[in-house]
Parts: C-alpha cells; sequence; structure tokens
C-alpha cells in the first residue's frame, strides 16, 4: 500500500507492505533518510528520535501508518552542514559528540524540551534527556551544547 | 578536505578510485629508484616501512594519508589529519585520511590499547618527515640552491631569502615517493607547530549532527538484500530442527542459510527479514553450560590454572612477609563481566563476485579481520578485502567483527550482497565479553607504617599466542576459527611503587564462560581498581593521608609533580583518618593514580561522592583528573576522551554486570543491562599537563583505569566500608555498611 507523508516539509510517499512496519524502517529504508538510526528497536535509547508533529518521537516503535497526515521532522529537517539549526550549530560548538550514534537522538530531544521550555537549568535538560543513552559519554558536552542553543535561541 | 569514509568505493574498482583521488599514478619516483613509467598502475603499497604506505600528493598538491588505525568515535582522525598537516606544513584542508581499508592501508595493527596517536600517529609523522626531507631536497636541487636555505609554508618550497619557488604538487604530485620511510629523518620543531596542539574542532561533527555522515548501518551497495541471525536458545545448544513456512507469507522474504548450528534469514527489505527472525520455528537441545552466576567466584577460583606467571618481582616478598611483627593487611577483590554496549548494534556488508570477497565493517582491526575472514571460508587472504566505515563507538572488540563475518559468510553462499543488522539483543546478548576478574592481596608493614612486601594475585583466562576474538559465526557454524585471546588483561597489574618486595602474580585460567574480549582498558581497569584499592586500605591501616601516602612511595619525578597539581585541582587537604558524618547522606573523596602500563600515560583522579546510607545508592558528583600523556595533539579532543572515560567507566562501576543463567545471557537490553543516565553524570574537571618536547602517549583508556578505585576510596571516606567488588550496586553498599 502507499503511505502519503509529509517529511521535512515536503510529501514523501512510502509503499509499505506492512502498515505495522516502524516508522523508523520507512525513514532510513524507503527514504534514504540518516539522521534517525536504529539502536535498541524497543523505545530504550533514543537514537531513532524524530519529531512528529513537534513531539519527540521513537521511530523505532511506532508504526508508519501512525505518521499519515502528521508533520515528519528529521535530523535533516533541522538544518544542513552549510546552514545548521542553532541546536546543530550549539554541537558544533560545543565539540559534543564522540561517534555521534546516540547524536541525532540527543538534538531531536533537546528541540522538542526547547519548544516547550525555552530556559530549561542543567537540571531541567538533563532530566529531559534522561531516557536518551550515550554510551562514549559525551553527556557534559551534549548538556551544555544545550544549554547554549536555549541562549542563542532567546 | 573530506571528512566521509569513501562509501563510493563500493561501485569503483581500485583503479578508478586511484584515477579519481589523482595519487599515484606512476610516472617518477622522487626516490628514483628506477625508471617505472612502463609499468601500469601497480597496486598501491600497504608496506608500513614505505613512505608510499602511509602517504600520497596528487598533482594538485593535496595530501591523502593512509591510516590502518580508524576512528572509532574518539576524534582520532582529526588527530591524524593535524599530524600529517603539521609535518608537511599543508594546511589542514588539503588533508584526507583513508582509514582501515586492507588494500590501501598499512596493516598498523588493531585499534586498541590507547595506540592510534602513540604509535599509528607517530608512523605517519615519520613516513611525513622522511616525505618533507625528500621534498626538501629535491626543491634544493630544482631551485639550485642549499637545502639548509628552504623553508616551506602551505605545501611551496621557497628559499628563506625569497625568490622562486616550487610546491609540493610540482615536485612530486601524483607520482609515488618510493622511499623508505626514514625513522631518523629530522622532526619539525614543536616551538613551530602551529596545527599541532591546536584545539582544531573535529572534522565528522558538522556532517554527524545533520545527518549527512555515512555510519556504517547507513551503508548501501545496489542489490543489497537484509539477513537477521537466528540465536541459539542456550549458548552451545544444537539446533535440532527448523522450518520457514510461517516466513514464506511475509512479502519480500527470500529464504534462510543454515550451517550446523548458524541460521540466518534473508528479505529483501529490512523489515521482512526482521519479520521472518520472529516468524521462523526452531528447535534446539537442552544446554545449561554456565556457570552459578551466584556462585561466579566461587567458579573463578576453582577454575583449572594454566600456568602462574609473575608480572612483576622485586625482591623475596615471601621472606619478607615473614618479618616479625610486621601487621599484615589482606584483601580480595572482583570485577563483573561487562558488555560493550555499543548504542548501534553491529552491522556490515558484504559482497561476493569473481571469487574475490569485499566486506564493508566497522571493525577496529580490519587487516586481522580479513585474515580471519579468509580463515573461515577458506578463501586466500588476498581475495578478501575489508574497508572500514564508521560505527557506533564499540571501545573494544564488540560484535563488529563477527557481523562482518556473518555478512561475508551470507554473501558467499548467497552469491549476492548481504547487510546484516544486529539487533539490540544480538549485541547485548552475543558480542564477545569483558572476563570476570578475581584478586588477592596481601602486604606487610612495619610498625612505622613503611610497606615492607606486596603481594597480588590475579586470576584472568589464558591468552593463546594470537591476539583475536573467535568469530561467533564460524563457531556456530563449525568453521575454521581461532582460538579466543581475551588480549591484554594483565597489563598494569605491576605496581608503580617504590616497595621493596613485590610479586604480581597472573593466574592464566583454562577457561571462561563468556567469548572474552577487550573493553576499554581492558585489564588496566580491573587491576588498577585492585591495586588502588589496596593502596587505600595501606595508608587507612596507618593512618595516612592517601595521597601522601603514594607520593610517599613514588620515586617518578613526572607521577610526583602529578599527584601535586592533582591536589591543587582539586583542593584536597592533608588528612590522616575519615571525618564521622550525621545523618543518611554522607559525602566523600577518594583518590586514584595510575602510570599506565609502568610505561606511559600518567593520570591521577579524585572522585567526590554522596553515599545514601539508608538506599545504598551512591552518587558521583564530580572527578578532577590530572592528565599528562606527553605531548598533546588536540587538547580538545583530548579532553572529550577523558570525560569519556570517567562518564562511561562510572557506569561501570556503579552499574554495570552481565546477567545470565545457566544458559545464556538474560541482560539483553538497556532495561537489563542499566548505563550511566544523564541526572547522574558527574562533573569532570581536568587539569591537562602537556609536554610539547615529549612523546606523545595514549589516552584513550588510562583515565578509566583510576576510575573504580576512585569511588570505591571514595566510598570508604564516607561511610569507612570497602566495596571491593565491581559494580557497586545499592545491595552491596548495604551490604558493607554494618562492616565499616
Amino acid at each position: 500500500m502507499k503511505l502519503a507523508l509529509n517529511v521535512n516539509g515536503k510529501p514523501a510517499s512510502v509503499v509499505a507492505d506492512d502498515p505495522e512496519m516502524p516508522l523508523l524502517y520507512a525513514l532510513r529504508d524507503d527514504l534514504g533518510l540518516h539522521g534517525p538510526l536504529f539502536g535498541c528497536g524497543l523505545g530504550q535509547c533514543g537514537s531513532c528520535t524524530v519529531l512528529v508533529d513537534g513531539k519527540a518521537v521513537r521511530s523505532c516503535s511506532v508504526p508508519v501508518s501512525s505518521a499519515v497526515g502528521r508533520k515528519v521532522v528529521t535530523l535533516e529537517g533541522l538544518g544542513t552542514p552549510a546552514k545548521p539549526h542553532p541546536l546543530q550549530q550549539a554541537f558544533i560548538d560545543e565539540q559534543a559528540v564522540q561517534c555521534g550514534y546516540c547524536i541525532n537522538g540527543m538534538i531531536m530531544q533537546a528541540a522538542a524540551l526547547l519548544q516547550t521550555n525555552s530556559k530549561p537549568s542543567e537540571q531541567q535538560i538533563r532530566a529531559a534527556l534522561a531516557e536518551n543513552l550515550c554510551r562514549c559519554g559525551t553527556h557534559l558536552r551534549i548538556v551544555r551544547a544545550v544549554k547554549r542553543a536555549s541562549e542563542a535561541m532567546a | 578536505m573530506t571528512t566521509q569514509t569513501r562509501v563510493q568505493l563500493a561501485s569503483e574498482s581500485r583503479r578508478e578510485f586511484l584515477k579519481a583521488g589523482g595519487a599515484l599514478v606512476v610516472t617518477f619516483s622522487i626516490g628514483g629508484i628506477g625508471d617505472t613509467a612502463a609499468q601500469a598502475a601497480p597496486a598501491k603499497t600497504v608496506a608500513a616501512d614505505q613512505v608510499d604506505g602511509f602517504l600520497a600528493i596528487d598533482a594538485k598538491g593535496n595530501v591523502t594519508v593512509y591510516s590502518g588505525k580508524v576512528d572509532l568515535g574518539t576524534g582520532v582522525r582529526t588527530a591524524l589529519t593535524q599530524i600529517a598537516a603539521e609535518e608537511l606544513s599543508v594546511p589542514l584542508e588539503r588533508v584526507t585520511v583513508i582509514q582501515g581499508d586492507t588494500l590501501l592501508t598499512p596493516d598498523q595493527g588493531i585499534t586498541f590499547a590507547s595506540l592510534s596517536i602513540q604509535v599509528g600517529g607517530m608512523q605517519i609523522r615519520q613516513a611525513a618527515a622522511t616525505a618533507r626531507d625528500a621534498l626538501l631536497g629535491q626543491a634544493a636541487m630544482t631551485l639550485g640552491v642549499a637545502k639548509d636555505t628552504l623553508t616551506i609554508s602551505k605545501g611551496t618550497v621557497t628559499p628563506k631569502s625569497g625568490g622562486k619557488s616550487v610546491s609540493y604538487a610540482q615536485l612530486v604530485g601524483g607520482r609515488e615517493f618510493q622511499l623508505k620511510l626514514d625513522p631518523k629523518a629530522p622532526l619539525k620543531d614543536p616551538k613551530d607547530y602551529t596545527i599541532v596542539g591546536q584545539p582544531i574542532a573535529r572534522l565528522d561533527i558538522p556532517d554527524k549532527v545533520t545527518g549527512r555522515f555515512t555510519y556504517m548501518h547507513d551503508f548501501k551497495v545496489k542489490g543489497m538484500i537484509h539477513a537477521r541471525v537466528i540465536r541459539p536458545r542456550a549458548m552451545k545448544a544444537t539446533l535440532q530442527a527448523w522450518n520457514d513456512f510461517d516466513c514464506r507469507k511475509i512479502p519480500g522474504y527470500i529464504g534462510a542459510i543454515r550451517k550446523g548450528n548458524y541460521l540466518a534469514v534473508l528479505g529483501r527489505s529490512e523489515w521482512a527479514a526482521i519479520k521472518a527472525s520472529k516468524a521462523v520455528e526452531t528447535t534446539w537441545s537442552d544446554w545449561q553450560g554456565l556457570p552459578d552466576r551466584t556462585k561466579l567466584w566461587d567458579y573463578v577460583r576453582k577454575t583449572k590454572i594454566n600456568k602462574d606467571e609473575d608480572l612483576q618481582k622485586i625482591g623475596n616478598s615471601a621472606e619478607a612477609m615473614k618479618t616479625p611483627n610486621a601487621k599484615i593487611v589482606s584483601a580480595s577483590y572482583d570485577f563483573a563481566i561487562h558488555t560493550h554496549g555499543s548504542i548501534g548494534p553491529s552491522c556490515a556488508v558484504a559482497e561476493y563476485k569473481d571469487g574475490k570477497l569485499t566486506c564493508w565493517s566497522a571493525s577496529q582491526q580490519t587487516h586481522l579481520l580479513r585474515k580471519q575472514i579468509a580463515n573461515m571460508l577458506g578463501m586466500p587472504p588476498d581475495e578478501v578485502r575489508c574497508i572500514y566505515i564508521d560505527g557506533s563507538g564499540c571501545y573494544g572488540r564488540n560484535g563488529h567483527e563477527d557481523a562482518a563475518a556473518d555478512a561475508a559468510l551470507l554473501a558467499k553462499e548467497t552469491g549476492l550482497p548481504v547487510r546484516v543488522q544486529w539487533m539490540r539483543q544480538d549485541e547485548h546478548g552475543w558480542d564477545p565479553k569483558g572476563p570476570p576478574t578475581l584478586y588477592d592481596y596481601r602486604a606487610a608493614l612495619d610498625d612505622k607504617g613503611i610497606v615492607l612486601a606486596w603481594e597480588s594475585e590475579v586470576f584472568v583466562p589464558d591468552r593463546p599466542k594470537d591476539i583475536a576474538v573467535t568469530l561467533l559465526p564460524a563457531e556456530l557454524a563449525g568453521l575454521p576459527r581461532e582460538d579466543p585471546h581475551p588480549g591484554n588483561i594483565h597489563q598494569s597489574l605491576a605496581i608503580p611503587y617504590t616497595i621493596p618486595h613485590i610479586k604480581a602474580t597472573a593466574h592464566w585460567l583454562a577457561e571462561t564462560p563468556f567469548r572474552p574480549s577487550w573493553i576499554r582498558t581492558p585489564g588496566r581497569m580491573q587491576n588498577t581498581f585492585a591495586n588502588e584499592s589496596f593502596v587505600d586500605e595501606l595508608a587507612a591501616a596507618v593512618g595516612m593521608d592517601p595521597l601522601d601516602f603514594r607520593l610517599r612511595n613514588l620515586n617518578d619525578p613526572r607521577g610526583v609533580e602529578l599527584l601535586q597539581r592533582l591536589a591543587k585541582l582539586a583542593n584536597w587537604p592533608s588528612r590522616t583518618g575519615r571525618v564521622q558524618q550525621a545523618g543518611d547522606v554522607v559525602k566523600g573523596r577518594g583518590v586514584s593514580y595510575v602510570r599506565y602500563e609502568l610505561v606511559r600515560t600518567y593520570v591521577g583522579v579524585v572522585a567526590d561522592v554522596e553515599v545514601d546510607k539508608k538506599t545504598g545508592k551512591v552518587a558521583v558528583k564530580k572527578f578532577y583528573v590530572a592528565h599528562d600523556c606527553g605531548q598533546i595533539i588536540n587538547p580538545d579532543g583530548l579532553k572529550n576522551q577523558i570525560e569519556g572515560n570517567v562518564v562511561q567507566t562510572t557506569s561501570r562501576t556503579l552499574l554495570e554486570e552481565l546477567q545470565f543463567d545457566r544458559a545464556r545471557v538474560t541482560s539483553v537490553d538497556w532495561k537489563t543491562y542499566p548505563i550511566l543516565k544523564f541526572p547522574d553524570v558527574p562533573d569532570v574537571a581536568i587539569d591537562l599537563i602537556d609536554r610539547p618536547t615529549e612523546k606523545p602517549w595514549g589516552a584513550g583508556e588510562p583515565t578509566a583505569a583510576v576510575v573504580p578505585s576512585a569511588i570505591a576510596n571514595a566510598i570508604f571516606d564516607a561511610t569507612g566500608a570497602r566495596l571491593r567488588s565491581v559494580p557497586f550496586t545499592p545491595e552491596k553498599v548495604l551490604a558493607a555498611l554494618p562492616r565499616a
């Protein structure tokens, strides 16, 4: 079946044999997006996070059909290397990456946070990112980057 | 400057690639070794004693560095770029690093043990220095002036007095150097450095934060199919029966491959393969061969010892232990089995065509992987090519190589390009593990608090001759494979202190429950945990300040300076005993020190902790780190590594322990194998000691070595209780408190 999605501000069409297929595979395998990454398939780590209607969603754990008629934004949709989003710029400025596999989730989760709390405290940032896992131990830089972005966006 | 892995290699022949790079089409050689103009472009050398193994300069003056060491998320690609650009005096933007391609990059050994800069980077520096010296000589001839009157800037050689100049591109562009790497080629004076020592921003970050980076997991080959591997229900169970009747209803399902106890399902799409992996029916034999987890340390203690080896022996500790009136202190420690816990489960792609196999993998060891895959498949190693593509951080030998072998096996069996993506339970359940480690310590002290003798014993898995972890598919499919070798876990048992009688002994064990592997700071973390906890116990036994105690037993000026700077950074007041604190939440500080493997990087740390005596929960609030790894290539990259070491090891120390029953690993996700989350991450303050004229040593691991003991010692300071078993779970803390 053909599913009409809206991804990064543009209409996108996905042919899916199974409407229950997680959104993640439609984004990665059918639409060729590399921002969201497969981490656990269980909604436990956050590396697949995208925004659906502005809310941070674990794309590994929601069916592609649930995104029909909603606005999906991935890391690619926030900004580009030439024109990065303030969060992306802040992650560059703070050098808040090691392997970077979790960083998609960190930025997308932070983007959702900043929509509801434009001036989060360090504690609030840590709480908002509590269910996003990083194994390299980049946490301190990630928190600083989110703080920096919130200041830049103010 | 290219930061992306050269994924387009998939569709290009090597020759096209070389043309595209503009490099290495031989017509002349700067070394003047014969006329090679008649030769067709030969294979690029990967010899580690040749400049051409490591470097090429194309017709535009762009430099390509060929590195056998790979960037596992540590930023080392940027550091290697800095090293090469600096030594050649070219702008950073003109340098591209190609990593871990067995056809193009020298075998510089496994990317492990904090050696990428210390060894790999120094080979590249020396290759660049050899090239620089040769280019200067060539320029002197071309310009008709003496070599020592020349200077180089931005890849152009000019007389210091001015006048006509000549560029690298003109001197060697597009040709080979054909020079032997000269270990004595003069190195640039560090006082002239403009790139090395600078906090250059990492080259990969802009692409990584905008979704433009190609991870292994993103890599595709035309016509690629997807596979999922069906794991045995018990670790060594036999596959008795299977059927894929239900799989056949799944659109896109292709079929299954079975070899011995190895079973994989194939799909045209990833989702088809995942659904098939759930639909396939299997019957496995009952196998219950794992030890009882609740009696793991009894099992380790009773395991057959292949041999004993003294890793350090000074004086006669046995005699010194008998000194009349000496106080004998003893303690035993243990360190749990850990998993690597990569955030992205392992992934690989392989293609078998015309009798040759190409495998793309995030392996930290493509040259070794090539040998292992060739051995498994019965192919000549020359017909296997392994190409590195950055993956999720691995922190040692995780599942990347096994996934690569999965893909290789399935590509050869099917004749199709195959992508294998491990699921979360594969990574947690089946990556090789950091083995369980057990220690016994004894020391004799005289009545003045002088340590007379020190004895340590470690129980660790034995190490056959070649360092390699058995490939999982080879094991399951019953194909040729190597003996498992856990790697380097004996190092850093020897201590840096000036005790007159020391004996540090390894009991090499005949077996260990899980495929043993190296995980960040293998052995040195466990050994340093036990060493530095015991040092703290000795200091407490004689009522001395633990930092003063270390200083008193140290005659290494660099180590002494480091500890003094640490004391200043952490504002450490000298003290002679613990202070009793009221209330449920008590605070403590612990110190720890290591000179890595006794020959390189120095690290000292202070940990600040809070212990909730009611719940047993330990909160690590802050780490202070003094770090001396000699010459610093990139101070910000170094800090990033140090912070990562602290945070990751705090997680391992407080939370992590493999769970298993008699049949299999049961901690197969992030709920059953939790790691540290944002709210519990400690702050980190760092004092970097830069020594530009010294050799650069590694920094990817050493800080991790001192983290568990610093936390243990801080818990003792807070509570009076010794935590001698990693992880320090609330249950263990509560059990230890009454013994305080």
